[in-house]
């Protein structure tokens, strides 16, 4: 017994790392074949040569054949690589680093669990960011200059500083206004949990499903012919004229503002019911016990105790208004008047290929979001410290 | 002394209230309640019913119109789907989905992980410092990291690799992700590391047996928002991976069909569809881990 038990930690001392080395070639080779633009097609087709299958592996070198069989080969690779890997990684080197002496051992540890985050993060976020706030203060040959900031007070570009406003002040007024409204509204009935579900669905929709899903509410046909959108055949049903939403402006900006209050306004009420129902009952019993009506109650007395999640919702969506880009790039691609920061910055750089005015409304953009991340942070911390 | 007051009040406000019948009262309240609701459903049920008509008649009549004539002749098909997940290629795009996906989840995760538990349970010199910087990237909005990562990756051949998105996805998701592991590994109880490290276990044993198997909500929490956003991005799926049919996503493949299809409703509502199914699915099985994934990660979106 007690020789079995002095050998067997002794043995998986070496059999993990031995394993996880093992493990982490593969990945290796798995990464090279993810690399390779043919990847799956010539992998398989090796896999085939070796079956004795020489037909198959000429047509998949070629482009046809089982190409199907080779994407989910390719896919099969990939999430092995992708989730079992970075297990690998973890836990072979953390092995490895525990073979070493403990003062070694407790000193780089650590740096093992957190330096790939750390490293990451240095790669996609730390230096881009340096690098394109130096990039917005030079020109194409490497020269100081402002120009690329200077662009933002042409009108076309006060146009879009315009609409980003009124996105910011109507996307986020709008749902933390409807949110609060609806909270309190099913709060009272007795199918709550259905009404909130329908609401609170359109949060699991993507941006360019929802801006389709819209872009049919918003279908425009010339007056006299059949309307297929809803919005229209209504306007039509009462008489009027049919309007093209998203063409039209200024009635675009709200048109698209409308898409993201849909979608959002979801994610609002979810937060503010569960604050509404952390207000404790005593307060507002003696609330009403004062003389308060139902309106007052919910106005003077829960919107205030709310606060915190108020400020929590307001500032979450405001960041995501203030970088909004999926609407405007698939319902009009910003050429109506409705275009936005983020939009332009994409077709700065994609399009007009102009790196510099690209980065200096990327710039833009971080210091817009800067505060609103403070408020939102600082908040949270506080209501951390609160509960 | 509350307690037995209570009763008296809410029989109180009941009789005060009862002189109006209780129906005719909410009426107003179930009403807008109801109107709420339809116009938070109606724009979806259009596309999901506009997908499964006829095209025929998709031009010439509202999609309502099927729903009071649902047993006319060729009213229903699928062919819509067909088409666009054959010769559309968004079949193709779902499996590209999935590949992008499951390790833009699984691998931010398990490195932020794997970090939290180091900030919030291995004491090592700059930690504070480190944490505050990590925490603080959460202001830096994705745009700016465009132009710099895409030479980058065009310098490395990474461009339209599904390595190359994973990679991005990981660096873009983790600032929140250590954030939150961090908030909810540092409240664990301390005794259970003391205990832990009484009984011999190792950093790598008490993070694989103590605190992932206690973090499982607030893991499973973050995993649905990644995966959501993930799933639902537009925009690093077409910096990074590019249109290319090979490797292109749901999101691209739909804007694409934008372009290409533009005014055939037919094919644009049965994409849309598919592209909407996964969340979809996940919002109705997992709806309580949903909720709790959406607020958790609200901050990033």
């Amino acid at each position: 017994m007690a020789v079995a038990r002095t050998e067997n930690p002794g043995r998986s001392r070496f059999l993990l790392p031995i394993a996880g080395l093992i493990g982490l070639g593969l990945c290796g080779a798995g990464i090279l074949v993810l690399l390779d633009r043919q990847g799956g097609p010539h992998l398989l087709a090796s896999i085939y040569d070796l079956l004795g299958n020489s037909a198959g592996a000429t047509a998949l070198r070629n482009g046809s054949g089982d190409q199907v069989i080779a994407k989910i080969l390719l896919a099969a690779i990939a999430l092995a690589v992708g989730v079992g890997g970075i297990w690998l990684l973890f836990i072979g080197v953390g092995s490895l680093v525990s073979l070493l002496r403990p003062t070694w051992r407790d000193r780089i540890l650590p740096w093992v669990f957190v330096g790939p985050a750390l490293a990451l993060l240095a790669v996609f976020l730390v230096y881009p960011a340096a690098g394109t706030i130096l990039r917005s203060f030079v020109d194409d040959h490497g020269q100081f200059t402002l120009r690329n900031y200077a662009v933002m007070t042409d009108p076309e570009f006060i146009q879009i500083l315009r609409n980003n406003i009124i996105w910011l002040i109507l996307g986020t007024g709008g749902s933390v206004l409807l949110g609060l409204v609806f909270a309190g509204l099913f709060d009272r009935i007795r199918r709550e949990s259905l009404a909130k579900t329908l609401v609170f669905l359109p949060l699991a929709i993507s941006l360019v499903g929802a801006s389709v899903i819209w872009g049919f509410v918003y279908a425009w046909q010339p007056a006299g012919q059949p309307q297929i959108g809803l919005l229209n055949a209504i306007v039509v049903g009462f008489g009027g004229q049919p309007i093209p939403w998203l063409t039209t402006s200024p009635i675009n900006v709200f048109a698209e503002i409308v898409i993201m209050v849909w979608l959002q306004t979801g994610f609002a009420m979810v937060v503010l019911s569960a604050a509404i129902k952390g207000v404790s009952g005593e307060i507002i019993e003696a609330a009403r016990l004062d003389g308060a009506s139902e309106r007052q109650l919910f106005l003077r007395v829960i919107v205030p105790m709310i606060r915190g999640s108020i400020i929590t919702v307001a500032t979450t969506i405001a960041i995501v208004t203030i970088k909004i880009f999926d609407i405007v790039y698939v319902t009009t691609g910003g050429r109506f008047n409705d275009d936005v920061v983020a939009n332009r910055m994409f077709h700065e750089i994609f399009q007009f290929f102009d790196d510099g005015r690209g980065a200096a409304l990327a710039t833009l953009l971080f210091v817009a979001v800067l505060p609103v991340m403070y408020i939102n942070l600082s908040n949270f911390r506080r209501q951390q410290r609160g509960s | 002394m509350t307690a037995p007051a209570q009763p008296i009040v809410n029989r109180r406000v009941a009789r005060f209230s009862a002189w109006q019948p209780r129906f005719l009262r909410s009426l107003p309240l179930r009403l807008s309640v109801l109107a709420i609701c339809a116009i938070w459903t109606l724009p979806t049920l259009g596309l999901l019913v506009t997908s499964v008509r006829n095209p025929l008649h998709i031009t010439t009549s509202g999609w309502w119109t099927a729903l009071l004539n649902p047993f006319a002749p060729n009213q229903w098909t699928l062919s819509n789907y067909q088409t666009v997940i054959s010769s559309d290629g968004m079949g193709n795009a779902f499996i590209n989905s999935l590949i992008v996906t499951l390790p833009s989840t699984v691998i931010p995760i398990t490195i932020a992980a794997f970090a939290a538990y180091a900030f919030a349970w291995i004491p090592f010199r700059g930690r504070g410092i480190l944490f505050t910087i990590v925490v603080g990237l959460l202001v830096v909005p994705i745009q700016m990291s465009l132009i710099p990562i895409l030479q980058i990756y065009s310098a490395g051949n990474l461009y339209g690799s599904f390595l190359g998105i994973w990679l991005a996805h990981t660096g873009f998701g983790l600032p929140l992700a250590v954030f939150l592991l961090y908030n909810f590994i540092s409240q664990l109880p301390r005794d259970l590391f003391e205990s832990a490290a009484i009984d011999g276990a190792s950093h790598l044993q008490a993070f694989t047996r103590i605190v992932l198997p206690l973090s499982v909500p607030a893991l499973g929490a973050f995993a649905i928002f990644q995966f959501l956003w993930v799933w639902n991005d537009l925009l690093v799926a077409l910096v990074f991976l590019g249109p290319g049919a090979e490797v292109r996503v749901l999101p691209t493949a739909l804007f694409q069909l934008i372009g290409s299809r533009g005014g055939s409703w037919h094919l644009l509502t049965a994409g849309a569809f598919i592209t909407m199914v996964v969340p979809l699915v996940v919002f109705l099985a997992l709806q309580r881990s949903f909720v709790r994934g959406i607020l958790a990660g609200s901050v990033k979106s």
